[in-house]
């Protein structure tokens, strides 16, 4: 516990919290705010989703001791596979595994939910 | 006041069901049953400050493990209910809305509420023990997952007498789970269930993560470390990886159900598919999550009754680091019929079969161990014993299911039933059995009485094979999981695999008969060796343990710590080392925390939000008073240390 009595104000985790909140607010605003395309969207969403990310490392996660950068990295590599296997595998097997989207009925309607959420 | 009561009788309260009314008449008369004697005995100030509010992984281990024999119990009366329903054609004893209710609550309740308990309760209450550590890497945090748990079940399990239960099977599959075919609360109580639960267990993955990362007892390196252990670590890997899955999944569904969202339903461009796709994200790691422990205590069992050292222990560690990972590449074989392309289906194929590799390696390490050991038949071997060859038919009939091509003809039979009772009746149940009688010497100071023990094993293990062999026939002859009627040429074996699940619940009654006649008359244990040939830290402790467990630790330098202890005459109360020990100190926050999101919950199940929205409220509440909570802890004298290790070791003691 007495790791917690640290006398220094927590300013890296303030600055952290109000920047999470003005990106958060910032994506919902592209999604629901704006009228740009599809495509832009997602590409807005992505880029403030990972450096939303990034401040969660370095303000909140400890990435910066060294102590334990062995286990961080080794953890970080895992868990972005396993986020990689969820998405890319989920849109594989939820594609059917046809990779010609246009051309099939079938496929191409369960292909414009992907890109919907 | 009437339209109250129209909805009390109408839609609260399930009516209409002879065995609800008296499942409900039971749990009333139990309920008074138990209150009345907590109070005759004045207990409840006792079971609040020795339980309900304990940070001890010992008091936290066996709280899981009562949970989960009660379930167990639960989950066992609706098995048998359904086995009596299918064991002859036309039989009238459920009908189909009450059996699909009770399939529904029997695979979510044995594998969430039962399964999962029984083991963490195991590792809660052995691995800080085995790795020389005093408690969990946070006490507080481990009594919170605990009440988690607990309100979870307690929401799960009210759903059959308030508001009918989820009939939608323990998978829950879109668009029959969504609100157009399936109105009302009952599967609200499964999405919120199981995501109060899910807290508790992914806050049991972290814990347990740190416990065994950072509080190891110097000399213990992680190639030192008990193969339990190593266990607990690979499952609370993937429990960390995994359960985020389930809450996300959880979370759409409850948006579809509650708030209108249309993720998984048929209508506006949802897609029910992706239920199951999220579903067996976590559906399969989660398979691993409930076997990898019970390999654990099956590895310390043998080579502890074969009085030799594991077989090929960085064999098996490097088996379960590679089953961890297999494990999130295999999720499309549950739903091969969903018809994806042959690319998807032989990929998932492949990677299906590929984990009996390393599954294989184990069984040869097991056998390996017990190789010209010397072994004895203590009743947890034997559990552990006929796990082997259980596991096995079960393992060889999941390859067969493997073949995607295969599959389009056992899916959804009762070929598949059959499978997937013997990977997790003879691997999770026979090792949550083999585990329980192992370490009850050290939970309760005294052993299960082996004869009756043995008596148990027998009608328990030759029961589950009359009840699940004659399963993979009836598979083979056509007959559907989930269909509440049986056809007449099924019936032989039908009604062969009841005789069985009443043989298994005869076992099961010996063993909760066997628990009093223990409690009443079995020797006390005097020394901490319960079974004279412990090979781990575990046995090195006093019985009882004292509540700070070790004293003292020595420097190790070797695998099986204690067998070294033992070599050089040690023990963890070393008179000249003994120093003043600091503990955590015991709090009520978690239990009204996780009551507050058991309100808000319930108000969820039923859309009012008049009832969640307090709720929620409440439980930032608490969460604000822990904030300002600056309890750190006690100091236990050295006085007070000499007293309890003198007491538990009698006048040897160095």
């Amino acid at each position: 516990m007495s790791s917690h009595s640290e006398s220094r104000f927590p300013i890296k985790h303030l600055i952290g919290y109000i920047a999470s909140i003005v990106l958060t607010g910032a994506a919902a605003w592209i999604a629901l705010g704006t009228e740009l395309p599809m495509g832009w969207i997602v590409a807005g969403i992505m880029a403030l989703a990972i450096i939303q990310a990034g401040i969660q490392l370095f303000m909140f996660m400890h990435i910066t001791e060294t102590d334990s950068g062995g286990i961080q990295l080794g953890n970080m590599i895992y868990a972005f596979g396993i986020a990689g296997i969820i998405v890319l595998g989920s849109i594989w097997v939820m594609s059917f595994g046809y990779h010609d989207h246009g051309t099939d009925g079938g496929g191409s309607e369960t292909e414009e939910h992907g890109g919907d959420h | 006041m009437e339209a109250f009561l129209d909805f009390f009788f109408g839609e609260f309260l399930v009516t209409g069901q002879p065995l609800i009314y008296g499942a409900m008449v039971s749990i009333a008369l139990g309920s008074i049953t138990v209150i009345a004697v907590l109070t005759y005995f004045k207990a409840w100030g006792w079971l609040w400050r020795e339980y309900i509010t304990s940070v001890d992984h010992k008091k936290i281990g066996i709280m899981y493990i009562i949970a989960a024999i009660v379930m167990f119990v639960r989950g066992g009366i609706d098995a048998m209910m359904m086995r009596i329903q299918t064991s002859l054609p036309g039989m009238t004893f459920l009908d189909s809305q009450h059996y699909n209710e009770i399939f529904t609550t029997h695979g979510t309740i044995m594998i969430i509420f039962m399964a999962m308990p029984f083991l963490i309760g195991l590792m809660n209450f052995a691995v800080p023990l085995q790795i020389g550590a005093r408690d969990v890497a946070f006490p507080f945090f481990n009594n919170l997952s605990f009440w988690s748990f607990a309100f979870g079940l307690a929401l799960f399990n009210i759903s059959f007498i308030i508001g009918g239960s989820p009939d939608a099977g323990w998978t829950n599959y879109a668009p029959m789970a969504g609100a157009e075919l399936n109105p009302g609360p009952a599967i609200n109580y499964y999405l919120l269930g199981l995501q109060l639960s899910g807290i508790g267990t992914l806050g049991t993955g972290i814990n347990f993560i740190v416990t065994i990362l950072k509080m190891r007892a110097p000399g213990i390196t992680m190639m030192r470390l008990p193969i339990f252990t190593w266990s607990t670590l690979i499952t609370a890997l993937i429990i960390v990886f995994a359960f985020p899955i389930l809450t996300v999944a959880l979370a759409l569904m409850t948006l579809d159900r509650i708030f209108g969202a249309k993720l998984f339903t048929l209508a506006g461009e949802g897609m029910p598919m992706m239920w199951a796709n999220l579903f067996w994200l976590w559906g399969h790691p989660e398979v691993y999550i409930v076997i990898l422990p019970a390999f654990g205590i099956f590895s310390e069992v043998i080579s502890t009754f074969a009085r030799k050292q594991l077989f090929g222990y960085k064999a098996m560690v490097y088996a379960m680091v590679i089953i961890a990972l297999l494990s999130f590449l295999v999720w499309v074989h549950h739903f091969f019929t969903m018809g994806a392309g042959g690319g998807v289906n032989s990929f998932f194929s492949i990677t299906t079969m590929l984990i009996a590799v390393p599954t294989g390696v184990k069984i040869f390490n097991w056998l390996g161990t017990m190789y010209r050991g010397r072994i004895t038949f203590e009743t947890p071997m034997l559990w552990a014993l006929a796990f082997i060859p259980n596991f096995v038919i079960g393992g060889v009939t999941g390859v067969m299911l493997a073949m995607a091509a295969a599959d389009y003809q056992y899916h959804n039979t009762y070929f598949l039933v059959a499978h997937f009772h013997y990977v997790l009746i003879a691997g999770t149940v026979f090792g949550c059995f083999s585990g329980l009688i192992f370490w009850y010497p050290k939970m309760f100071g005294h052993k299960l009485n082996e004869k009756l023990g043995k008596i148990f094993f027998w009608l328990f293990m030759i029961g589950f094979n009359v009840c699940f062999l004659p399963m993979y026939f009836l598979g083979f002859a056509g007959m559907p999981r989930r269909t509440y009627t049986i056809e007449p040429e099924w019936m032989p074996l039908s009604l062969t695999a009841t005789a069985g699940a009443f043989m298994m619940a005869a076992g099961f009654a010996v063993f909760v008969y066997s628990i009093y006649y223990s409690f009443r008359y079995a020797e006390r244990e005097t020394q901490g060796d319960s079974w004279g040939v412990g090979r781990t830290l575990d046995w090195a402790t006093a019985t009882p343990i004292p509540f700070y467990n070790f004293a003292t630790l020595p420097e190790f330098d070797s695998k099986d710590a204690y067998v070294g202890m033992k070599d050089k005459g040690e023990t963890t109360y070393d008179k000249s080392k003994v120093e003043e020990i600091h503990m955590p100190s015991n709090s009520g926050l978690p239990f009204f925390m996780m009551l507050a999101l058991f309100i808000a919950s319930f108000g969820l199940v039923w859309e009012w939000f008049w009832m969640a929205i307090p709720g929620l409220i409440m439980f930032f509440i608490v969460m604000g008073i822990r904030s300002f909570d600056y309890n750190e802890g006690f100091h236990v004298s050295t006085k007070e240390i000499h007293e309890i290790e003198q007491a538990a070791r009698g006048e040897d003691s160095k």
